[in-house]
């Protein structure tokens, strides 16, 4: 376990490190100087060269590159070319929003998913497994930013009973109202996001059900309620951790997403705004800050499969089978 | 007594073909019945039906009455489901093909033995890991302690076997059946496991319900034997006057491969 | 125990026809709108937002511009930017995931490491960075979503390749003398490609999704192109005054990726039937 836990970690250190470098070339090698956005149209040359020299666009890639990193290395995320506020503290405060809205949508998918896909997978034979089916095959299409929008009709402008969108401006200062501005966000991208999740778990349960050890502790008197608890819960539950930490990763983008469309003052919009303004660093900073979260998150995936699979512990590579 | 009575047992799938048709046998307590028929034949269906854990899907019809000493004498096909929970075990249990799979892959072993110890003996903590260390003793599996510890893909098939055989045997029931239990194992430790089996069916003077496809290996076994064919029973009698004289082409057939590869056997340089 | 096989007969599957019809539609409306639309893409005579009424069927949007020209506009380019990410996506990911599959260890390894990178970057961030590097055209929408595509892919090309090149035949097959690019033509590639194909219909569909999603975020094709997800988005304030405009395409969105999942399940039925039981 620990040599594992060694080799994930580097190999998390590595992807970080590749992630940052594609990040960073893709901004930089693609047309267009950063420095163009620091301008007005029609700028003297002269005026370009001290711009490009200002934010270091004129030293050499490899230079550029490490200086880069050892200012995300320390949180310095840069200033942002538009407002020439800090990107660091802004993301910081931005988090405040998405962080929340992201593991709420998350919390509620996994409570709504696990109930409905065991059910779907339990009672297939009665009418409503097949409509679960139906309805989560309906829910993978269904993109989330429309969704958001119909349940923005149904339950801000015509019932009226929660707010359309925006975030309270003393943020989590009054959490009731923060968590009402966040209610209509959080299940649009919880109902999305329960859709796939219901999937994989039906299947981990119909393999459950099929299973001969359930077959066995049965016919060793065990209740069947009482046989899932003890071991059908924990084996239903090995593939769908192991898909957690990218829905979880997928979480975050409907986040992204959907902040656009409540007007959350989140990363998301942060984002959207950074790339529309092309203010590389706000960009940068956002991508960044994300990459490492995913990254994070899966590693933290891992090692969770790892501790409650005997079988994958020993054996390095996940995908071996 | 009779411990288990089946009468005109019909099991039928979804799509309503009778998978097994009309099958009647009774097992008296502390005796053994060998079913024996190719894969496919309704053997493991009949263990199952008799469990009362046929799979979803499929309709069981007949009569099944499981009559252990100490518990209510039990129609079960059409029981309800709570009242079997306290019959499994204790009447009757099965002990799987597959020792991989019929066992909790995510559990270690003496967990996994210990269920049916705390349910029907009632031990809980230093007791228990008492009694989950003399069931492995039991089943001859050396260094107990270290198997107790171990999951189930950690040890070897034969071992698996012996702790699938523990755990049964941990519920003392009335009526053992042992479906295949030793087709998936290596055939040096085929023979091994059997005899164990053989002799703790012995000793705790249990009924025995063995199936297997192997004609050979019944015969080492039990006394009476059931051969079905396709859900079918096409002859039932003592071990020795079937193998002698089997009456149903079908028997003959598998008396004659039987035969045939005895003789190969007998043949073959050692 | 044996478990008896379902009736052998080679059944039509329902989820295949299904998700022909409702793709299929969506498809006819496309290459329909490339001969005859009911109104010119930016003739704006019919007023803003007219109901439902002849001449305009499904009213106009706020720009008095006809919906369902504009419905049918979004077909193709919908269509456009999931079979365009399908194609690079495909093109690159079965080539590096064969590269790969059959690669000595250490740049096998280093494809996968790779691998896992890109796809740890989910899709829509990779396609806001190609955006953000490139503009926001449909162009670039494909890029970045093929670009993202084509990591799943090459992961399970990978793992496909490995499965069959562990095959006895190959084995057989190369000890008889036959050359690695024949093995490839002969015996890899029609072994993976019903499960390839099913996989890239999926991905189709969620291609479709997120130039949606890029497209509402304004990252999309740029006016006047008439893509779904924008014209969600410009309706998102009408939505009261005329609902049409902020349901129908939101609707031919879930009809086109729901047709392309069940082609996708179909398919895979078709393919691999042991599977038609649980899924």
């Amino acid at each position: 376990m620990t040599t594992y836990l060694l080799r994930r970690m580097a190999f998390l250190v590595v992807s970080l490190l590749l992630a940052s470098m594609v990040l960073f070339l893709l901004l930089r090698l693609l047309p267009g100087d950063p420095a163009n956005s620091l301008l007005s149209v029609g700028a003297t040359p002269d005026q370009i060269a001290a711009a490009r020299h200002q934010i270091g666009s004129d030293r050499p890639l490899p230079e550029q590159f490490v200086t880069w990193l050892g200012q995300m290395a320390t949180f310095d995320l840069g200033t942002s070319f538009i407002s020439t506020l800090p990107v660091g503290p802004e993301i910081a405060s931005r988090l405040v929003v998405t962080v929340p809205l992201t593991l709420l949508a998350f919390l509620l998918a996994v409570v709504v998913a696990v109930p409905v896909g065991f059910v779907a997978a339990h009672r297939s034979d009665r009418w409503y497994g097949p409509l679960l089916n139906g309805v989560s095959q309906l829910g993978l299409a269904v993109p989330v930013f429309w969704l958001g929008m119909l349940l923005i009709t149904a339950f801000a402008l015509y019932f009226q009973i929660l707010p359309a969108g925006g975030f309270p401006q003393d943020d989590w200062a009054n959490p009731a109202d923060a968590l009402t501005s966040l209610a209509l966000p959080v299940v649009t991208i919880a109902l999305v996001m329960s859709a796939s999740l219901i999937r994989y778990v039906r299947s981990a349960t119909v393999d459950v059900l099929d299973s001969d050890y359930l077959r066995t502790f049965r016919a060793l008197g065990s209740s069947f309620t009482g046989a899932m608890w003890r071991h059908g819960l924990r084996n239903a539950a090995v593939p769908v951790i192991s898909i957690l930490g990218i829905e979880l990763a997928t979480t975050f983008l409907g986040a992204v997403v959907v902040e656009s469309v409540f007007a959350l003052p989140g990363l998301g919009s942060m984002l959207a705004k950074g790339i529309a303004q092309h203010d590389y660093p706000i960009v940068q900073g956002v991508l960044f800050v994300s990459t490492f979260g995913v990254l994070v998150i899966g590693f933290v995936a891992d090692l969770g499969q790892r501790l409650i699979d005997p079988r994958l512990r020993g054996t390095l590579s996940r995908r071996a089978r | 007594m009779n411990v288990l009575d089946v009468t005109g047992l019909t099991v039928k799938s979804a799509d309503g073909r009778a998978l097994v048709s009309d099958v009647s046998f009774t097992i008296h307590s502390g005796a053994r019945l060998g079913l024996i028929g190719e894969s496919g034949s309704g053997k493991s269906l009949t263990a199952l039906a008799i469990m009362g854990l046929a799979p979803a899907g499929m309709t069981v019809s007949g009569s099944v009455v499981l009559d252990a000493p100490g518990l209510v004498r039990t129609e079960v096909v059409g029981a309800a489901e709570r009242h079997l929970n306290g019959l499994r075990g204790r009447a009757a249990t099965v002990v799987f093909q597959e020792p991989l799979t019929a066992l909790d892959p995510l559990m270690k072993i003496g967990s996994q033995l210990a269920e049916p110890l705390r349910r029907v003996r009632g031990l809980r903590g230093a007791a228990l890991r008492t009694a989950v260390i003399a069931a492995l003793e039991e089943v001859r599996l050396a260094d107990p302690g270290r198997i107790a510890k171990a999951y189930p893909h950690e040890v070897s098939g034969g071992q698996r076997q012996r702790v699938a055989i523990a755990m049964a045997l941990a519920c003392e029931p009335a009526l053992l059946i042992a479906d295949e239990p030793t087709t998936a194992l290596d055939v040096t430790v085929q023979a091994e496991v059997l005899a164990l089996l053989d002799g703790l069916v012995s000793a705790r003077g249990m009924a025995l319900l063995f199936i297997s496809h192997d004609l050979a290996v019944v015969a080492g076994v039990t006394d009476d034997v059931l051969v079905l064919k396709d859900g079918v029973a096409v002859e039932s009698g003592n071990v020795l006057d079937i193998v002698n004289a089997p009456r149903h082409p079908y028997t003959r057939e598998l008396v004659g491969s039987a035969r045939q590869l005895d003789g190969a056997l007998d043949w073959s340089p050692r | 125990m044996s478990r008896a096989s379902g009736p052998s007969t080679t059944r039509r599957s329902p989820t295949l026809v299904i998700g022909c019809v409702l793709a299929g539609a969506i498809v006819a409306v496309a290459i329909v709108s490339l001969f005859w639309m009911p109104f010119p893409q930016d003739d704006t005579s019919g007023g803003r937002l007219a109901p439902p009424a002849l001449p305009h069927l499904l009213g106009t949007d706020k720009l008095g511009r006809d919906l369902l020209t504009q419905l049918m506009i979004g077909a193709r380019i919908a269509l456009t930017a999931g079979i365009g990410s399908v194609a690079l996506g495909g093109v690159l990911g079965v080539t590096a995931g064969l590269l790969a599959g059959f690669a000595t260890r250490w740049l096998d390894d280093t494809i996968s490491a790779l691998l896992d990178i890109l796809i740890a970057f989910p899709t829509l961030l990779l396609a806001m960075l190609v955006v953000a590097a490139r503009e926001a055209s449909l162009g670039s929408a494909i890029l970045a979503i093929g670009l993202a595509m084509s990591a799943i892919v090459a992961r399970l090309t990978r793992v496909l390749v490995k499965r069959v090149l562990a095959e006895d035949f190959i084995t057989a097959s190369r000890t008889s003398g036959t050359s690695w690019p024949r093995v490839v033509i002969e015996h890899v590639l029609p072994n993976i490609w019903p499960t390839l194909l099913v996989n890239l219909a999926l991905q189709l569909g969620l291609a479709v999704l997120a130039e949606a999603s890029l497209s509402y975020l304004g990252l999309g094709a740029p006016p006047p192109n008439a893509s779904w997800g924008r014209m969600l988005q410009e309706a998102q304030a009408t939505v009261l005054t005329a609902p049409l405009g902020a349901v129908a395409p939101g609707v031919v969105l879930v009809v086109l990726v729901v047709g392309v999942n069940l082609l996708a399940d179909g398919l895979r039925d078709v393919a691999d039937p042991t599977r038609r039981r649980r899924r």
